[in-house]
């Protein structure tokens, strides 16, 4: 409780540093930030044009030329918001060393500016998604709000990975070097690139342990078919959640004291 | 109003064996103890009351920026507790959160933000901060065009846009150029004189005994002395000259003021007294009067080398004059045990009105750091008195003229 009022009354700053993350990385270029639409508005362009015009990938059971490009863009976007938030948050302590070991401020300031930042700029590639969606006439349509609580359920998750493995960054620099491989694995032992169908049976089983499946099919299915996604498919990730809340809470509160002196 | 009490503070390291431990402390049941705490700060305890000053001096790794640290909250005592009442500043570290892309303003913004207020208080001390950093137009201009003491104006005038009830100081921290430096200063006097609590952090006797009630040494992570500043720094000084674990003694003379005598005592300071110019010792001294101080200095055993050095401090403990045999070039040799000597040292007493000590010291070449044979503070104590002379004010007395053209 008293920890929220603090961070409430450090709402300026968390804004105040979100802004300027945003600014900052535009600040000295010519084109500002119009290179925030840029970056994505390629990639999308990239994966339309190599899949579906140049290798004619179809997706199985999917009848669209779009098809393909729309299921990796959904899945991509939506894993770099994930991939962002945690590879940003693991180091999230270390980069800011020196404030923290200079001066006396809610230290969850650092990972709800980290997020914002995130939010933020996920969701200027999310509008850019939805209009191309639009011009290629592949709008999902009202199941769309399906996306919104699949997104807050992802952004928490992360969130709770992110605070746990940033303050046992700290302590143990092994896990900072680890995050970056297991990101790796994660990503193409996910169902991003393919589809799971293509799987061996066996095989499919095994990876559906991995909580991050079913929120990717869940993304997958609004965008590609413009169906509701299987709720019943959210249930690891949804118990994860919960974990990685809780422990990186505890593990937060219980060595936010000691971490100053191991910066 | 703004009190810090410091009740029993402990602060230690953990320390583990091999990288290993620290996880099977972690991971492994059954609580086991796998670390070995380094204790920098042990058994501190201290009460500054609202309005007081008070200064922490001590050598490097003496604990006083842990200390400050923990004060400030930025780490956490091992053991003991910390109360501060009030709001506090701390000039620490300026210009921490400034962006070298960002404007002057901007980052006004953020660090601003960053000490706790709001964009609204901002805005309406931005044109106090502005006018106090007096950086012109520069405040319109990314921070990496300024110059380091630009930069250091800013954040000082950031750090002390309102006043704080608590304002904690690292002397090392020179701001700016000399100007700056008298200005900031001052801003620091006003606040203490509106009734902010000060904590400063010297290396500097001066700025402790110009500023501070109370002065705290600490000493290999416990606090070794506190208590009035004069008393306190010529202990520290002492100390510093103490490497080879020389005697150090602090005696409470007629008047509360406390005599310390260090060194490793192969000569020591027999006799000393201040003479009129017929060669009769006095204790009062007119504005300009011829002085002699008479030292007799005696031998306890063979010497190589001797040089006297002494220092007329006034009433604060700044030292008014002090020179040294070795600058004047008349440094004795060879001088055998039981055998003494003495200086007749002869200045007009161009001193401001008020109570001036002298101490004296015993060493073998120009610092007292090596050789130190004896270090006494308070050897002799005077007074100044305008006689003669029409009222003046200051510590000295220059012989000016005026001259009208009208």
């Amino acid at each position: 409780m008293e920890t929220l009022r603090a961070l409430w009354s450090y709402r300026g700053f968390i804004i105040g540093s979100v802004k300027r993350d945003f600014q900052s990385k535009y600040l000295n270029s010519i084109l500002g930030v119009a290179w925030t639409i840029i970056q994505p508005l390629s990639m999308i362009l990239v994966y339309t044009l190599i899949f579906t015009q140049i290798m004619q990938a179809k997706l199985p059971g999917v009848d669209n030329t779009f098809g393909y490009s729309i299921y990796l863009c959904s899945g991509i976007l939506t894993w770099g918001l994930f991939a962002e938030i945690l590879s940003r948050g693991q180091n999230i302590f270390l980069e800011h060393a020196n404030l923290l070991k200079k001066l006396s401020f809610p230290r969850l300031c650092l990972p709800i500016t980290l997020v914002a930042t995130a939010l933020v700029n996920f969701s200027i590639i999310l509008a850019l998604f939805l209009i191309f969606l639009i011009v290629t006439g592949n709008f999902p349509g009202w199941n769309l709000w399906a996306v919104i609580p699949l997104l807050m359920l992802q952004v928490l998750f992360s969130v709770g990975l992110a605070i746990t493995v940033g303050v046992l960054n700290v302590f143990f620099r092994d896990v900072g070097q680890a995050i970056g491989v297991i990101l790796q694995f994660w990503f193409w032992l996910t169902p991003i690139v393919y589809p799971i169908s293509i799987l061996p049976e066996a095989m499919q089983n095994l990876i559906s342990y991995n909580p991050m499946v079913g929120l990717m099919a869940g993304y997958q299915t609004v965008f590609v078919t413009g169906e509701q996604p299987e709720w019943s498919r959210l249930l690891p990730i949804i118990i994860l959640t919960c974990f990685f809340i809780y422990t990186g809470m505890r593990l937060f509160k219980k060595h936010s004291a000691e971490m100053v002196d191991e910066l | 109003m703004g009190s810090i009490t410091v009740t029993d503070v402990g602060k230690a390291y953990k320390n583990y064996p091999n990288r290993w431990s620290r996880l099977a402390e972690w991971l492994l049941p059954g609580n086991k103890v796998r670390h070995k705490l380094t204790w920098v700060l042990k058994n501190i305890n201290f009460h500054v009351s609202p309005g007081e000053a008070v200064g922490i001096v001590g050598m490097n790794g003496a604990g006083k920026s842990t200390l400050l640290k923990m004060i400030t909250g930025t780490t956490q005592p091992t053991k003991g507790g910390i109360e501060v009442k009030g709001r506090l500043a701390a000039l620490l570290e300026l210009g921490m959160g400034f962006h070298p892309d960002f404007t002057g303003r901007d980052n006004v913004y953020m660090s601003g933000q960053l000490l706790g207020y709001t964009v609204e208080e901002l805005n309406q001390l931005m044109p106090d901060i502005e006018a106090f950093a007096e950086i012109g137009d520069y405040i319109d201009k990314p921070v990496r065009m300024y110059s380091s003491g630009m930069q250091m104006r800013l954040a000082f005038s950031v750090a002390t846009a309102r006043r704080p009830e608590i304002l904690i100081v690292d002397e090392a921290l020179s701001v700016g150029d000399a100007y700056f430096q008298h200005k900031s200063f001052d801003r620091i006097r006003q606040f203490r004189k509106e009734g902010t609590t000060l904590l400063l952090v010297a290396h500097d006797k001066a700025a402790i005994q110009a500023i501070c009630d109370r002065a705290i040494l600490l000493n290999q992570g416990t606090i070794a002395r506190e208590g009035e500043p004069e008393a306190v720094m010529d202990f520290y000084n002492a100390m510093l000259a103490d490497k080879e674990n020389h005697k150090v003694e602090q005696t409470v003379k007629d008047g509360g003021k406390v005599q310390t005598v260090s060194g490793t005592g192969e000569a020591t300071v027999e006799e000393i007294a201040l003479l009129n110019e017929a060669g009769k010792e006095i204790e009062v001294a007119d504005v300009g009067q011829s002085v002699v101080l008479s030292i007799k200095v005696r031998a306890l055993q063979d010497i190589p080398k001797l040089v006297l050095g002494y220092g007329i401090k006034d009433r604060l403990g700044q030292v008014m004059f002090g020179t040294n045999t070795y600058l004047t070039e008349q440094v004795i040799e060879h001088i055998k045990a039981g055998s003494s000597c003495c200086f007749k040292i002869s200045f007009p007493a161009n001193f401001g009105v008020g109570n001036y000590s002298i101490q004296t010291a015993l060493v073998s070449s120009d610092t007292h750091l090596e050789n130190n044979y004896e270090w006494r503070d308070l050897a002799l104590v005077f007074n100044v008195v305008n006689i003669s002379k029409q009222h003046f004010a200051g510590c000295n007395w220059l012989s000016s003229k005026i001259e009208i053209i009208r």
